[in-house]
């Protein structure tokens, strides 16, 4: 996540250097690594995010039984990968 | 019978002396990238493309370019709070530590700053 926050970095400083170098960026993120780091980052993302909310709801000491625990850990993952699939099939 | 005096108790901070701050900003930066990083990712589904045009002309944009800022100090100081409890768990030689916590922040605070001046700079159209 931590890395997927330096290329967010890179993208908006690689915009703002102009053209030239707003094409190598590119050129970087089309490759067949760039493209797969995209999408494990995409997943990450709504992983992370999913998991942060599932944190959140036990900050408030709910959940925390064995049934709610698996359902939610298993509501996460399903999260992600349909956010995953969904994000890019919109996006493309 | 507790040992604890009535001054430690209503501090309520434990042995460790702090971690209420930095457990609450985990917290309110969490939620505050809920929204955050909800509308990035639609935002990025709407862009008409990545093109350089096009990514110049989004971030042109006064409110694009104002989310922007804030989802990236926000994502900084997020990830700083994530990173720093990796460490302090993970890494036990006390040098080691410390320059791994100095490294991240610096590393930190030049991310968020290059990213706030670059939307900046587009956003000003330099």
């Amino acid at each position: 996540m931590s890395l997927g926050l330096v290329v967010l970095a890179a993208w908006l400083m690689q915009a703002a250097a102009g053209p030239e170098a707003y094409l190598l960026f590119t050129i970087g993120m089309s490759t067949f690594v760039g493209k797969l780091l995209l999408v494990g980052w995409s997943f990450a993302f709504f992983f992370h995010l999913a998991n942060g909310v599932r944190h959140l709801v036990w900050d408030t000491g709910r959940g925390f039984d064995k049934r709610h625990a698996d359902l939610s850990a298993w509501f996460v993952l399903i999260f992600a990968l349909t956010m995953t699939g969904t994000f890019w099939w919109a996006a493309l | 019978m507790s040992l604890r005096s009535p001054l430690g108790r209503v501090l309520g901070l434990g042995s460790a002396k702090d971690g209420t701050e930095h457990w609450w900003a985990q917290r309110v930066t969490a939620v505050a990238l809920l929204f955050l990083g909800g509308w990035f990712g639609y935002a990025l589904v709407r862009i008409d493309s990545l093109t350089y045009l096009d990514v110049i002309r989004f971030i042109g944009q006064p409110l694009n370019a104002i989310l922007l800022s804030l989802l990236c100090v926000t994502l900084a100081y997020h990830s700083y709070l994530g990173v720093q409890v990796v460490i302090e768990d993970y890494v036990h030689t006390p040098g080691t530590k410390i320059v791994a916590l100095l490294f991240s922040r610096f590393a930190h605070v030049l991310v968020a700053i290059g990213a706030v001046y670059s939307v900046l700079a587009i956003g000003l159209g330099r």
